[in-house]
């Protein structure tokens, strides 16, 4: 086992370092500098301080100079100092902005486990029914509708016209003043729309994936053998059939850290929450290079974690896998 | 082995389901109204009148004026035109990609192989929407480039189910025969393998010109989309948002739009995928 | 509280007017009003305690004005810091630290007496040497300042005594005194520090005036507390928190459940979404002058533009009163000049541009487009079709509807626009700094101070500079040069009155409008008085009513 974590890992490097190259093209796509975002049209702004701006961020040296100086420093997490004028270290930015990410996308995560799976199962064991067709528009529903136009008619619902959730933020104003329930209620009540909006958008993708799993598997001959055995079908679904389905799943999840991680930037800036997606959407458009580069990195290493991750807590879970040739 | 009685027992089973039917008929109605605009309006979408703004629908304006008193439903069905294109020419970029490297990583399989699978890893470890958003923002949010851009982003799923089809195909007696004649890889990739590919094809298709839709309407919401005047579904759900109370008509209709849409082509493709699924066929 | 419509990406423009005006506390527009009558069961009686929460779309990114250029950090840090100089209520220049200053009379000396006692927020007394140390690091090359301009005009500045300090310039300077305005350092805790920006004061500001820095979560949120010995009084309101909310929609959600007390409205919002009883009951809405205006520029070696008649016909064409009622309802002015109406240097007399579609097509003709082709638009004699592209940024609503209007207004001239909006970094870097535009929508802030030699003198015409549509007129270079070179109002007023003349006649730029500012304010929150300069200028005196107080937790 450790062998094939370890070869896993290895695997990963030049994976790093392609990743890292990608980001490095695409950060010089763009034209321009980080210079006229702080100075343009200024009146003030002269174009000796705008040298002197060039100079001070480096970028007066060549690209292939930048890109091998940012890659050592890449590999100890410096990703350099932010263009913006706080100037300060990127990593540091992101770091103070990634709990609040994590955090709702695990949240929302562990929601899309709890119900796709289930509505999987079930519409897979009943393909065909009301259920299945029910269950299949309603998953779809949260894939199609666009996520800011769902997050404003909730919130008018909820947090206007109700009263019953916050609108937008992490905590209400005066959360330092709460006792320790009521700080937990707070910020619970925050997270509510957020995690739910994540959650729904992507119940499509896993609740899917385990029906079409849970077909193929119900087919398997094992499966014919339990039945004819004449298990009860509940116990050859559980004991059986599920169990089998479910491990892919573990992948899967893997596989949908980008594009949770890709929508956070939607319901971060419609909610207010001050996490990466939303840190990122700045960054862009502030054409502030190091913190792009230093996020599209991390987003793209916090992937490839996932599936290291999936795939041991697979070969953990599935002992049939051969653990000395995968990978 | 008969393509036409497959197409025609696919198409059979296709029709049997109604989420299926469904999703076709939203698809269709939209189509026909992005082909044929002025069947659906005779308004002109760009025509400002200060004196109708945010008029709520009446017999004159069915679905009431925009912020500048332009016709919600002329911009709809002009909209459908340009959110319909991003889904189409996006996606088909990004099969193309998919196709020429799963065919090559299949065929060739090797060294050739894996490159460009581990391409294709770390291309699959960005969040797209992230490369979408700062390559937009740098080259520009033309309508070009958003295609272009969702198109070089997308290709990945495509590429690795035509090399795994592409895996097993090549094996297969046809190929060998074709091979055994003496065919060219070229020949053999896109005469023989292809065609056998175009299911699953089919279905990552459906499923990427709803995503490439969705994707077009997140970039509008930040600002980058299709810019005005030139109307997007997206767009206009954007203008339509910071009066969502008050003008309701200028989101509802947008986002309805955007959202019968996506949802009838992922229902479209979930129903082929089932019709053609030949594992389901043996029961 | 300060004006905190921060549109998306809109317009930095000006950052330096911008500047100004925060630093001097306030922002600035005549004839503010309010639209309804204070009416109210409660007492009215000042009262410490009590927060207001500020809405505002951008986080800040510094505390040190010196060295940011976002209008969210000039907010923040006027809340802590004081420039020797600000502009009072009626857009006059007044004491701030400084109690009083006298220009000598050849213009060359300004000699700042500062008020005896202000202590910076850790206890240490404030003195000239706090001023002397703020000029010198406006004037050292490492710090990455966009303001330093005005302070290289100083020949010799030096601090006899604690509360005395001079600066010499070697000809006559206008502007100099409002550069004054800058925001004091503190020296004994930037001493140590070569860059300023990278000190730990700009993330946690020390300064002197009337908030303390209490906490900034980024992204989040930015929280002051009254500073209790705060030289002219400590302030009733106990807390200011400004809260980051990217998402206008959002913030206007927030703003009805209770969430935020303060945010500016669009037009749509103020005329037809607040006309509530439920609205009204709780908020009150102020309306006054924005100081900027919004043009339609033109590159003026264009081969269509270079000609004046042409872009009098333009102006002739142009609807702005269609563009002010159909996109801002009504709720701004035409704009004549970069001047403000109701400001000192204001020139109320000038050619108007009343729109007249015949007058504009015979002026065109003059200009030799006096023919048609088939699609009804103009050519010239070699059979040029007059045909452009209008550019403005993207993200700017008002802004992509006015140009959508002036397309239409054009076509009606036969004129052909083609519309393109980009993203306001490309939109500089590409377009406007490399001149690769035929014209352009765009704004202006107006800063306090008339001088705007940057924009129109002649020699700022280079890449990078600010007249960037090559305006060139040796009168008005000239009158520029006058207007910078004296103190005395009334010389100022008369070089600046005739450049306005000069440039509505020449229309270099279509002058377009000036938006309202439309501020909207939490009803329990009193003592506001609407003024020229907007409704922020005395925010140190706001206060909630005792029994209307709504966030008690903390109070002190």
């Amino acid at each position: 086992m450790g062998r094939y974590v370890l070869r896993r890992i290895l695997v990963s490097i030049p994976l790093l370092i392609g990743i890292s190259i990608i980001t490095f093209v695409v950060i010089n796509m763009a034209p321009g500098g980080p210079i006229g975002v702080a100075s343009d049209m200024n009146p003030k702004a002269t174009a000796e301080y705008r040298e002197r701006l060039k100079a001070y961020y480096g970028l007066d040296q060549p690209v292939h100079v930048r890109y091998i100086r940012w890659l050592g420093r890449m590999a100890v997490l410096d990703f350099g100092d932010s263009f913006s004028l706080d100037g300060r270290k990127v990593w540091d930015k992101i770091k103070e902005r990634i709990p609040v990410t994590l955090l709702i996308n695990a949240l929302s995560m562990s929601l899309i486990f709890l119900i796709a799976v289930p509505i999987g199962i079930y519409s897979a064991v009943r393909k065909g029914s009301v259920f299945d067709r029910i269950s299949t528009v309603a998953v779809f529903t949260g894939f199609a509708i666009p996520t800011f136009w769902l997050a404003l008619l909730l919130m008018i619902l909820f947090g206007v016209h109700l009263g019953w959730l916050p609108i937008s933020g992490l905590v209400s104003l005066e959360y330092d003043a709460l006792s320790l329930p009521l700080k937990i209620l707070d910020r619970a009540g925050h997270l509510v729309l957020p995690v739910f909006l994540a959650a729904f958008g992507g119940l499509a993708g896993i609740s899917r994936y385990m029906r079409s799993n849970m077909l193929e598997v119900i087919r398997q001959d094992y499966i014919m053998t339990a039945r004819a055995k004449g298990l009860p079908e509940k116990v050859v679904v559980r004991r059986h059939a599920v169990r089998n389905a479910l491990l892919p799943v573990i992948t899967i999840f893997g596989l949908s850290i980008p594009g949770l991680l890709g929508g956070s930037v939607i319901f971060e800036t419609i909610f207010a929450i001050p996490g990466m997606g939303q840190l990122f959407y700045q960054g862009v458009m502030s054409r502030d290079y190091p913190l792009i580069m230093g996020i599209l990195t991390i987003g793209a290493f916090l992937t490839l974690l996932g599936n290291i991750l999936a795939d041991v807590g697979y070969a953990v879970a599935d002992p049939r896998i051969n653990t000395e040739r995968a990978g | 082995m008969s393509g036409q009685s497959m197409f025609a027992d696919t198409l059979r089973r296709l029709s049997r389901n109604p989420l299926a039917v469904a999703g076709a008929v939203v698809i269709l109605f939209f189509l026909v109204m992005a082909l044929f605009p002025k069947c659906f309006s005779e308004h002109d979408p760009n025509r400002i009148n200060i004196l109708r703004i945010l008029d709520p629908p009446s017999a004159r304006h069915l679905l009431g004026t925009d912020d500048l008193g332009r016709d919600v439903l002329a911009r709809m069905v002009y909209g459908a035109r340009i959110s319909l294109s991003v889904g189409f020419v996006a996606e088909s970029i990004a099969i193309g990609i998919g196709l020429i490297v799963g065919l090559l990583a299949g065929y060739y399989g090797g060294r050739a192989d894996a490159v460009l699978m581990r391409f294709v890893d770390i291309m699959l470890c960005f969040p797209s929407f992230f490369l979408i958003l700062s390559v937009v923002a740098f080259i520009g949010p033309s309508i070009w480039n958003i295609m272009i851009i969702i198109g070089i982003t997308g290709w990945m799923g495509v590429a690795r189910l035509v090399r795994a089809e592409t895996l097993s195909l090549k094996e297969r007696d046809f190929v060998v025969a074709a091979r055994a004649q003496g065919a060219g890889a070229a020949r053999i990739m896109f005469r023989h393998i292809l065609p056998n590919t175009l299911a699953p094809i089919l279905v990552a298709a459906t499923l990427g010109v709803a995503g490439a839709i969705l994707v077009e309407s997140s970039l509008s919401f930040l600002g980058i989309g299709v810019q005005p005047p030139t109307p997007s579904w997206g767009n206009i759900l954007t203008a339509g948002k910071d009066n969502i109370e008050f003008a309701w008509w200028l989101s509802l209709f947008p986002g309805l739009a955007i959202f019968v849409t996506v949802l009838g082509y992922n229902l479209l493709g979930e129903g082929i995928r089932d019709a053609v699924d030949p594992r389901l066929k043996g029961r | 509280m300060r004006r905190r419509l921060f549109r998306r990406f809109a317009f930095p423009v000006l950052i330096a007017a911008a500047f100004l005006a925060v630093a001097a506390a306030g922002c600035f527009g005549p004839g503010g009003k309010s639209t309804e009558d204070e009416s109210s069961a409660f007492s009215d009686i000042p009262a410490y305690g009590d927060s207001i929460i500020e809405g505002s779309i951008g986080d800040v990114s510094g505390f040190l004005s010196a060295v940011t250029s976002d209008s969210a950090s000039h907010a923040a840090a006027g809340y802590v810091f004081n420039g020797l100089v600000r502009y009072d209520k009626n857009i006059e220049l007044t004491g701030d630290l400084a109690e009083s200053w006298k220009v000598s009379p050849d213009g060359r000396k300004i000699v700042f007496r500062l008020r005896a006692g202000v202590k910076w927020h850790d206890g240490a007394p404030f003195t000239s040497e706090d001023v002397l140390f703020t000029y010198r690091k406006m004037i050292d090359p490492k710090t990455p300042t966009a303001y330093g301009e005005d302070f290289k005009q100083v020949t010799k500045a030096y601090a006899p005594d604690p509360l005395t300090f001079v600066a010499e310039y070697d000809r006559p300077y206008a502007p100099a005194l409002a550069s004054w305005g800058m925001h004091i350092l503190p020296k004994h805790l930037l001493e140590q520090h070569p860059d300023i920006s990278r000190s730990p004061l700009n993330k946690k500001p020390v300064g002197t005036g009337p908030y303390r820095f209490t906490d900034w979560k980024t992204g989040e949120k930015t929280v002051f507390d009254a500073s209790p010995d705060y030289w002219d009084g400590k302030p009733y309101i106990s807390r200011v928190v400004t809260r980051v909310i990217p998402d206008l929609a959002t913030m206007f959600l927030e703003l009805k459940s209770g969430g935020i007390d303060l945010m500016n409205l669009s037009p749509l919002q103020y005329t037809r979404q607040t006309e509530t009883k439920q609205f009204k009951e709780s908020f009150k809405k102020y309306r006054y002058l924005s100081s900027g205006y919004t043009y339609l520029g033109f590159r003026l070696d264009h081969p269509f533009f270079a000609d004046r008649k042409v872009r009098q016909a333009i102006a002739y064409a142009t609807n702005k009163k269609e563009i002010i009622n159909g996109v801002f309802f009504g709720l701004g002015e035409e704009a004549t000049g970069p001047y403000k109406p109701g400001t000192w240097a204001h020139n109320p007399n000038v050619m108007r541009y009343e729109h007249d579609p015949a007058k504009a097509k015979e002026l065109l003709a003059q200009a030799g487009w006096d023919r048609t082709d088939a699609t009804g638009t103009l050519i010239n004699k070699e059979g040029k079709r007059f045909e452009f592209t209008v550019l403005t940024n993207a993200g700017n609503k008002s802004r992509e509807q006015t140009v959508a209007i002036i397309q239409q207004n054009l076509a009606a001239v036969g004129i052909r626009v083609e519309i393109r909006t980009v993203e306001w970094a490309a939109f500089i870097n590409e377009f406007v700094k490399k001149r690769n535009f035929d014209a352009l929508v765009l704004g202006w802030n107006i800063t306090p101070d008339p001088d705007q030699y940057d924009i129109w003198h002649s020699s700022k015409t280079a890449p990078d500079e600010l007249n960037y549509i090559g305006y060139v007129n040796a009168e008005v270079d000239q009158l520029l040069e006058n207007g910078r070179r004296t103190f005395d109002k009334e010389r100022r007023k008369k070089a600046y009155f005739r450049i306005q003349e000069i440039l509505a006649e020449d229309q270099p730029l279509v002058f377009l409008y000036y938006p309202d500012a439309l501020p909207v304010v939490h009803k329990r929150i009193r003592g506001i008085e609407p003024a020229p300069a907007g409704i922020s200028h005395n925010y140190v005196k706001w206060y909630v009513p005792a029994e209307q107080q709504r966030y008690k937790s903390f109070q002190r």
